[in-house]
Protein backbone atom coordinates (compact mmCIF):
# COMPACT_ATOMS: atom_id res chain seq x y z
CA UNK A 1 0.00 0.00 0.00
CA UNK A 2 1.64 3.38 -0.99
CA UNK A 3 1.97 6.11 1.61
CA UNK A 4 -0.33 8.69 -0.25
CA UNK A 5 -3.53 5.91 0.17
CA UNK A 6 -2.40 5.45 4.14
CA UNK A 7 -2.83 9.23 4.96
CA UNK A 8 -5.68 9.75 2.15
CA UNK A 9 -7.75 6.67 4.24
CA UNK A 10 -6.58 8.11 7.39
CA UNK A 11 -7.30 11.78 7.07
CA UNK A 12 -10.38 11.27 4.69
CA UNK A 13 -11.62 8.37 3.64
CA UNK A 14 -11.89 6.36 6.91
CA UNK A 15 -11.56 9.17 9.01
CA UNK A 16 -11.59 7.53 13.02
CA UNK A 17 -14.11 10.10 13.94
CA UNK A 18 -16.33 11.71 11.23
CA UNK A 19 -16.33 8.66 8.79
CA UNK A 20 -15.73 5.52 11.25
CA UNK A 21 -17.83 7.25 14.32
CA UNK A 22 -15.59 5.56 16.77
CA UNK A 23 -13.99 7.09 19.98
CA UNK A 24 -16.49 9.18 19.90
CA UNK A 25 -16.20 10.09 23.87
CA UNK A 26 -13.36 12.15 24.15
CA UNK A 27 -13.98 13.81 20.64
CA UNK A 28 -17.24 15.17 22.69
CA UNK A 29 -15.60 16.30 25.87
CA UNK A 30 -12.01 17.63 24.78
CA UNK A 31 -13.59 20.02 22.13
CA UNK A 32 -14.46 22.97 24.22
CA UNK A 33 -11.49 24.92 23.58
CA UNK A 34 -8.79 24.84 20.44
CA UNK A 35 -6.19 24.31 22.66
CA UNK A 36 -7.55 21.40 24.27
CA UNK A 37 -8.53 19.33 21.46
CA UNK A 38 -5.01 20.23 19.87
CA UNK A 39 -3.11 19.18 23.26
CA UNK A 40 -5.48 15.66 22.97
CA UNK A 41 -4.97 14.97 18.77
CA UNK A 42 -1.15 15.31 20.25
CA UNK A 43 -1.84 12.56 22.90
CA UNK A 44 -3.82 10.71 20.47
CA UNK A 45 -1.33 10.30 17.86
CA UNK A 46 1.43 9.81 20.46
CA UNK A 47 0.16 6.81 21.51
CA UNK A 48 -1.35 5.29 18.59
CA UNK A 49 1.88 5.93 16.36
CA UNK A 50 3.72 3.78 19.54
CA UNK A 51 1.61 0.89 19.80
CA UNK A 52 1.36 0.69 16.49
CA UNK A 53 4.77 -0.05 16.18
CA UNK A 54 5.22 -2.19 19.29
CA UNK A 55 2.30 -4.20 18.00
CA UNK A 56 4.01 -4.66 14.74
CA UNK A 57 7.24 -5.49 16.04
CA UNK A 58 5.49 -8.25 18.24
CA UNK A 59 3.39 -9.57 16.03
CA UNK A 60 5.22 -12.71 15.21
CA UNK A 61 5.35 -13.25 19.26
CA UNK A 62 1.92 -12.31 20.37
CA UNK A 63 -0.41 -15.50 20.08
CA UNK A 64 -3.45 -15.38 17.84
CA UNK A 65 -5.87 -16.23 21.28
CA UNK A 66 -4.36 -13.66 23.33
CA UNK A 67 -3.68 -10.65 21.10
CA UNK A 68 -6.98 -8.50 22.20
CA UNK A 69 -5.71 -8.46 26.24
CA UNK A 70 -1.74 -8.13 24.68
CA UNK A 71 -2.65 -5.25 22.54
CA UNK A 72 -4.42 -3.52 25.62
CA UNK A 73 -1.68 -4.12 28.11
CA UNK A 74 0.77 -2.34 24.98
CA UNK A 75 -1.76 0.63 24.66
CA UNK A 76 -2.15 1.47 28.31
CA UNK A 77 1.58 1.54 29.17
CA UNK A 78 1.88 4.23 26.18
CA UNK A 79 -1.33 5.95 27.52
CA UNK A 80 0.33 5.88 31.03
CA UNK A 81 3.80 7.38 29.95
CA UNK A 82 1.64 10.00 28.10
CA UNK A 83 -0.25 10.47 30.97
CA UNK A 84 2.69 11.15 33.09
CA UNK A 85 4.48 13.18 30.72
CA UNK A 86 1.89 15.52 31.03
CA UNK A 87 1.55 15.79 34.63
CA UNK A 88 5.09 16.71 34.98
CA UNK A 89 5.48 18.91 31.82
CA UNK A 90 2.18 20.32 30.80
CA UNK A 91 -0.04 20.86 34.40
CA UNK A 92 -2.85 22.95 33.29
CA UNK A 93 -3.76 20.82 30.08
CA UNK A 94 -3.31 17.61 32.27
CA UNK A 95 -5.71 19.25 34.53
CA UNK A 96 -8.42 20.84 31.97
CA UNK A 97 -8.29 17.03 30.06
CA UNK A 98 -8.89 15.06 33.14
CA UNK A 99 -10.23 11.86 32.84
CA UNK A 100 -9.93 11.41 29.41
CA UNK A 101 -6.14 10.84 29.06
CA UNK A 102 -6.53 7.92 30.81
CA UNK A 103 -9.28 6.75 29.07
CA UNK A 104 -7.46 6.97 25.54
CA UNK A 105 -6.90 3.02 26.62
CA UNK A 106 -10.10 2.10 25.39
CA UNK A 107 -10.77 4.74 22.58
CA UNK A 108 -11.52 1.84 19.99
CA UNK A 109 -9.26 4.22 17.21
CA UNK A 110 -6.55 2.33 18.91
CA UNK A 111 -7.47 -1.00 19.52
CA UNK A 112 -8.66 -1.29 16.20
CA UNK A 113 -5.45 0.20 14.27
CA UNK A 114 -3.68 -2.64 16.01
CA UNK A 115 -5.64 -5.25 15.71
CA UNK A 116 -6.68 -4.72 12.07
CA UNK A 117 -3.72 -2.92 10.54
CA UNK A 118 -0.66 -3.12 12.96
CA UNK A 119 -0.76 -6.79 13.73
CA UNK A 120 -0.52 -7.75 9.71
CA UNK A 121 1.89 -5.11 8.59
CA UNK A 122 5.62 -4.16 8.51
CA UNK A 123 6.55 -2.05 11.02
CA UNK A 124 7.34 1.98 9.19
CA UNK A 125 3.87 1.36 7.33
CA UNK A 126 2.21 0.37 10.46
CA UNK A 127 3.85 3.72 11.99
CA UNK A 128 2.37 5.60 8.86
CA UNK A 129 -1.04 4.11 9.47
CA UNK A 130 -0.61 4.93 13.05
CA UNK A 131 0.63 8.58 12.11
CA UNK A 132 -2.29 9.15 9.34
CA UNK A 133 -4.96 7.74 11.73
CA UNK A 134 -4.27 10.30 14.54
CA UNK A 135 -4.41 13.20 12.02
CA UNK A 136 -7.59 12.46 11.09
CA UNK A 137 -8.57 12.23 14.70
CA UNK A 138 -6.61 15.86 15.07
CA UNK A 139 -8.15 17.02 12.60
CA UNK A 140 -11.68 16.51 13.07
CA UNK A 141 -11.80 17.39 16.95
CA UNK A 142 -9.30 20.69 15.82
CA UNK A 143 -12.17 21.30 13.47
CA UNK A 144 -15.30 20.79 15.92
CA UNK A 145 -13.41 23.13 18.40
CA UNK A 146 -12.76 25.44 16.26
CA UNK A 147 -16.53 25.79 15.55
CA UNK A 148 -17.80 25.70 18.86
CA UNK A 149 -15.17 27.71 20.66
CA UNK A 150 -16.00 30.50 18.07
CA UNK A 151 -19.47 30.29 18.74
CA UNK A 152 -20.04 29.48 22.11
CA UNK A 153 -16.93 31.69 23.88
CA UNK A 154 -16.33 34.24 21.36
CA UNK A 155 -12.69 33.21 21.10
CA UNK A 156 -9.61 31.31 19.38
CA UNK A 157 -7.03 29.71 21.17
CA UNK A 158 -7.97 30.65 24.85
CA UNK A 159 -5.53 29.76 27.32
CA UNK A 160 -2.89 29.87 25.06
CA UNK A 161 -0.63 33.77 24.60
CA UNK A 162 -2.65 34.00 21.46
CA UNK A 163 -6.42 34.69 21.94
CA UNK A 164 -8.25 35.95 19.39
CA UNK A 165 -11.49 37.81 20.33
CA UNK A 166 -13.16 36.70 17.07
CA UNK A 167 -16.22 38.82 17.01
CA UNK A 168 -14.76 41.93 19.22
CA UNK A 169 -15.53 42.55 22.86
CA UNK A 170 -18.94 43.27 22.27
CA UNK A 171 -20.59 39.93 21.20
CA UNK A 172 -22.76 37.78 23.49
CA UNK A 173 -21.63 34.30 23.34
CA UNK A 174 -23.84 31.22 22.65
CA UNK A 175 -22.79 29.21 26.04
CA UNK A 176 -24.59 26.23 24.85
CA UNK A 177 -22.28 25.65 22.15
CA UNK A 178 -19.01 25.08 24.85
CA UNK A 179 -21.85 22.93 26.68
CA UNK A 180 -22.68 19.27 26.22
CA UNK A 181 -26.04 19.94 24.06
CA UNK A 182 -24.09 22.21 21.73
CA UNK A 183 -21.33 19.52 21.32
CA UNK A 184 -23.68 16.72 20.35
CA UNK A 185 -25.13 18.84 17.61
CA UNK A 186 -22.54 20.11 16.32
CA UNK A 187 -20.91 17.19 15.66
CA UNK A 188 -23.71 15.49 14.23
CA UNK A 189 -24.11 18.47 11.79
CA UNK A 190 -20.35 18.15 10.78
CA UNK A 191 -20.84 14.10 10.15
CA UNK A 192 -23.98 14.91 7.68
CA UNK A 193 -21.45 17.69 6.02
CA UNK A 194 -18.52 15.27 5.73
CA UNK A 195 -20.62 12.51 4.58
CA UNK A 196 -21.95 14.79 1.90
CA UNK A 197 -18.68 15.89 0.63
CA UNK A 198 -17.26 12.54 0.49
CA UNK A 199 -20.22 11.30 -1.14
CA UNK A 200 -20.35 14.54 -4.14
CA UNK A 201 -16.65 13.63 -4.53
CA UNK A 202 -17.00 9.56 -4.79
CA UNK A 203 -19.85 10.59 -7.49
CA UNK A 204 -17.48 13.12 -9.58
CA UNK A 205 -14.60 10.42 -9.83
CA UNK A 206 -16.89 7.80 -11.04
CA UNK A 207 -18.18 10.09 -13.59
CA UNK B 1 -22.11 14.15 49.90
CA UNK B 2 -24.85 11.62 51.19
CA UNK B 3 -25.43 8.53 49.33
CA UNK B 4 -29.26 9.85 48.14
CA UNK B 5 -28.01 12.95 46.92
CA UNK B 6 -24.74 10.73 44.73
CA UNK B 7 -27.68 8.91 43.37
CA UNK B 8 -30.01 11.56 42.04
CA UNK B 9 -26.29 13.66 41.30
CA UNK B 10 -25.57 10.73 38.66
CA UNK B 11 -28.63 9.38 37.36
CA UNK B 12 -29.77 13.13 36.48
CA UNK B 13 -27.73 16.51 37.13
CA UNK B 14 -24.21 15.13 36.12
CA UNK B 15 -25.48 12.19 33.91
CA UNK B 16 -22.77 10.20 32.58
CA UNK B 17 -23.50 10.09 29.26
CA UNK B 18 -25.36 13.23 28.61
CA UNK B 19 -23.11 15.77 31.40
CA UNK B 20 -19.75 13.71 31.17
CA UNK B 21 -19.18 12.12 27.33
CA UNK B 22 -18.97 8.41 29.05
CA UNK B 23 -20.12 5.81 27.14
CA UNK B 24 -21.14 7.23 23.91
CA UNK B 25 -19.89 4.70 21.48
CA UNK B 26 -22.32 2.41 22.99
CA UNK B 27 -25.09 4.90 23.16
CA UNK B 28 -24.52 5.50 19.83
CA UNK B 29 -24.27 1.78 18.33
CA UNK B 30 -26.81 -0.27 19.93
CA UNK B 31 -29.83 2.41 20.54
CA UNK B 32 -31.29 1.59 17.70
CA UNK B 33 -33.57 -0.72 18.72
CA UNK B 34 -35.34 -0.82 22.14
CA UNK B 35 -34.69 -4.09 22.80
CA UNK B 36 -30.84 -4.30 22.62
CA UNK B 37 -31.04 -1.26 24.77
CA UNK B 38 -32.56 -3.32 27.58
CA UNK B 39 -29.66 -6.10 27.16
CA UNK B 40 -26.68 -3.22 26.87
CA UNK B 41 -28.15 -1.37 29.83
CA UNK B 42 -28.74 -4.77 32.14
CA UNK B 43 -24.95 -6.04 31.55
CA UNK B 44 -23.69 -2.75 31.80
CA UNK B 45 -25.27 -1.99 35.09
CA UNK B 46 -24.16 -5.59 36.24
CA UNK B 47 -20.81 -4.87 35.16
CA UNK B 48 -20.36 -1.02 36.53
CA UNK B 49 -21.71 -2.33 39.74
CA UNK B 50 -19.15 -5.43 40.37
CA UNK B 51 -15.86 -3.52 38.83
CA UNK B 52 -16.40 -0.34 40.46
CA UNK B 53 -16.23 -2.57 44.39
CA UNK B 54 -13.32 -4.49 42.76
CA UNK B 55 -11.10 -1.56 41.59
CA UNK B 56 -11.53 0.26 44.74
CA UNK B 57 -10.55 -2.53 46.29
CA UNK B 58 -7.65 -2.94 44.67
CA UNK B 59 -6.29 0.50 44.65
CA UNK B 60 -7.15 0.69 48.95
CA UNK B 61 -5.24 -2.75 49.60
CA UNK B 62 -2.53 -3.20 46.70
CA UNK B 63 -2.00 -0.73 44.38
CA UNK B 64 -1.92 2.37 47.36
CA UNK B 65 0.07 -0.06 49.56
CA UNK B 66 2.99 -1.23 47.66
CA UNK B 67 2.85 3.23 46.28
CA UNK B 68 2.04 1.93 42.77
CA UNK B 69 -0.48 4.12 41.92
CA UNK B 70 0.60 5.10 38.29
CA UNK B 71 -0.02 1.24 37.25
CA UNK B 72 -3.98 2.40 38.01
CA UNK B 73 -4.80 2.47 34.12
CA UNK B 74 -3.11 -1.04 33.06
CA UNK B 75 -4.39 -2.90 36.18
CA UNK B 76 -7.54 -1.23 36.16
CA UNK B 77 -8.10 -2.17 32.40
CA UNK B 78 -6.99 -5.77 32.69
CA UNK B 79 -9.34 -6.21 35.90
CA UNK B 80 -12.51 -4.87 34.00
CA UNK B 81 -11.39 -7.38 30.88
CA UNK B 82 -10.94 -9.90 33.07
CA UNK B 83 -13.69 -9.64 34.93
CA UNK B 84 -16.01 -9.28 31.77
CA UNK B 85 -14.59 -12.26 30.74
CA UNK B 86 -15.49 -14.11 33.80
CA UNK B 87 -19.28 -12.50 34.40
CA UNK B 88 -19.99 -14.16 30.75
CA UNK B 89 -18.55 -17.45 31.85
CA UNK B 90 -20.36 -17.48 34.95
CA UNK B 91 -23.61 -16.07 33.39
CA UNK B 92 -23.58 -18.68 30.53
CA UNK B 93 -23.46 -21.54 33.18
CA UNK B 94 -26.36 -20.29 35.36
CA UNK B 95 -28.99 -18.48 34.01
CA UNK B 96 -29.25 -19.37 29.60
CA UNK B 97 -31.80 -16.99 29.41
CA UNK B 98 -29.68 -14.02 31.11
CA UNK B 99 -27.10 -14.85 28.46
CA UNK B 100 -29.10 -14.83 25.82
CA UNK B 101 -30.31 -11.29 26.61
CA UNK B 102 -27.04 -9.81 27.04
CA UNK B 103 -24.68 -12.28 26.34
CA UNK B 104 -23.92 -10.67 22.54
CA UNK B 105 -22.84 -6.82 24.53
CA UNK B 106 -20.95 -8.42 27.36
CA UNK B 107 -17.69 -8.54 25.39
CA UNK B 108 -18.29 -4.83 24.00
CA UNK B 109 -18.46 -3.52 27.51
CA UNK B 110 -14.79 -3.95 27.91
CA UNK B 111 -13.63 -1.20 25.11
CA UNK B 112 -16.84 0.63 27.07
CA UNK B 113 -15.13 3.88 28.69
CA UNK B 114 -18.11 4.36 31.05
CA UNK B 115 -16.29 1.17 33.14
CA UNK B 116 -13.00 2.37 33.22
CA UNK B 117 -14.35 6.26 33.58
CA UNK B 118 -16.28 4.90 37.12
CA UNK B 119 -13.64 2.99 38.37
CA UNK B 120 -11.33 5.83 37.86
CA UNK B 121 -13.34 8.80 39.21
CA UNK B 122 -13.97 7.04 42.34
CA UNK B 123 -10.58 6.49 42.82
CA UNK B 124 -9.63 10.18 42.39
CA UNK B 125 -12.68 11.70 44.16
CA UNK B 126 -11.63 9.19 47.15
CA UNK B 127 -14.73 7.34 47.92
CA UNK B 128 -15.91 5.46 50.22
CA UNK B 129 -16.89 1.90 49.31
CA UNK B 130 -20.50 2.70 50.03
CA UNK B 131 -20.04 6.13 47.88
CA UNK B 132 -18.27 3.80 45.32
CA UNK B 133 -21.05 1.26 44.81
CA UNK B 134 -23.52 4.35 44.76
CA UNK B 135 -21.71 5.85 42.38
CA UNK B 136 -21.22 2.79 40.32
CA UNK B 137 -24.84 1.64 40.41
CA UNK B 138 -26.49 5.44 39.68
CA UNK B 139 -23.73 6.15 36.22
CA UNK B 140 -25.13 2.93 35.51
CA UNK B 141 -28.78 3.76 35.98
CA UNK B 142 -28.30 7.12 34.37
CA UNK B 143 -26.57 5.21 31.14
CA UNK B 144 -29.49 2.75 31.06
CA UNK B 145 -31.66 5.67 31.66
CA UNK B 146 -29.94 7.50 28.30
CA UNK B 147 -29.87 4.20 26.14
CA UNK B 148 -33.49 3.94 26.94
CA UNK B 149 -34.60 6.91 25.94
CA UNK B 150 -32.61 7.61 22.42
CA UNK B 151 -33.51 4.26 21.80
CA UNK B 152 -37.42 5.23 22.17
CA UNK B 153 -36.85 8.45 19.72
CA UNK B 154 -35.07 6.25 17.54
CA UNK B 155 -37.31 3.59 16.68
CA UNK B 156 -39.88 6.61 16.21
CA UNK B 157 -37.49 8.37 14.08
CA UNK B 158 -37.52 5.46 11.41
CA UNK B 159 -40.35 6.60 10.42
CA UNK B 160 -40.04 10.33 10.47
CA UNK B 161 -39.30 12.30 7.42
CA UNK B 162 -36.05 13.26 7.96
CA UNK B 163 -33.71 15.13 5.78
CA UNK B 164 -31.41 12.92 3.27
CA UNK B 165 -28.08 14.39 4.33
CA UNK B 166 -28.97 13.91 8.35
CA UNK B 167 -30.38 10.53 7.81
CA UNK B 168 -28.79 7.85 10.32
CA UNK B 169 -26.42 8.97 12.52
CA UNK B 170 -26.08 12.78 12.51
CA UNK B 171 -29.89 12.84 13.44
CA UNK B 172 -29.50 10.73 16.55
CA UNK B 173 -26.39 12.67 17.52
CA UNK B 174 -28.32 15.82 17.14
CA UNK B 175 -31.47 13.99 18.81
CA UNK B 176 -29.42 13.47 22.09
CA UNK B 177 -28.30 17.02 21.72
CA UNK B 178 -31.53 17.94 22.11
CA UNK B 179 -31.93 15.39 25.17
CA UNK B 180 -28.85 16.51 26.79
CA UNK B 181 -30.42 20.19 26.54
CA UNK B 182 -33.33 19.13 28.44
CA UNK B 183 -31.20 17.48 30.78
CA UNK B 184 -29.66 21.08 31.60
CA UNK B 185 -32.85 21.30 33.39
CA UNK B 186 -32.10 19.24 36.44
CA UNK B 187 -29.40 21.82 36.87
CA UNK B 188 -29.21 23.06 40.62
CA UNK B 189 -31.41 20.09 42.00
CA UNK B 190 -28.68 19.16 44.39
Amino acid sequence: MKLTEIFKNGILKDNPVLVQLVGLCSVLAVTNTVLNAASMALAVIAVLVCSNVVVSLLRKVIPKKIRIPAFIVIIATFVTIVEMLMKAFAQPIYQSLGIFIPLIVVNCVILARAESFAYKNKVFISAMDGLAMGLGYGVAVILLAFIRETIGAGTLFAGTDFVINVFGKGYQPIAMFVGPSGAFIVLGILVAVFKNIIKKSEEKAIN
Amino acid sequence: MNLFTILISTIFVNNYVFARFLGICPFFGVSTKMETATGMGIAVTFVITISSILTWAIDKYILTLLGVEYLQTIIFILVIASLVQFVELVIRKISPTLYSAMGVFLPLITTNCIVLGVAILNVKQGNSLLQTITTGVGASLGFFLALILLSGVREKLELADVPKALEGFPIAVIAAGLMSMAFLGFNGLV
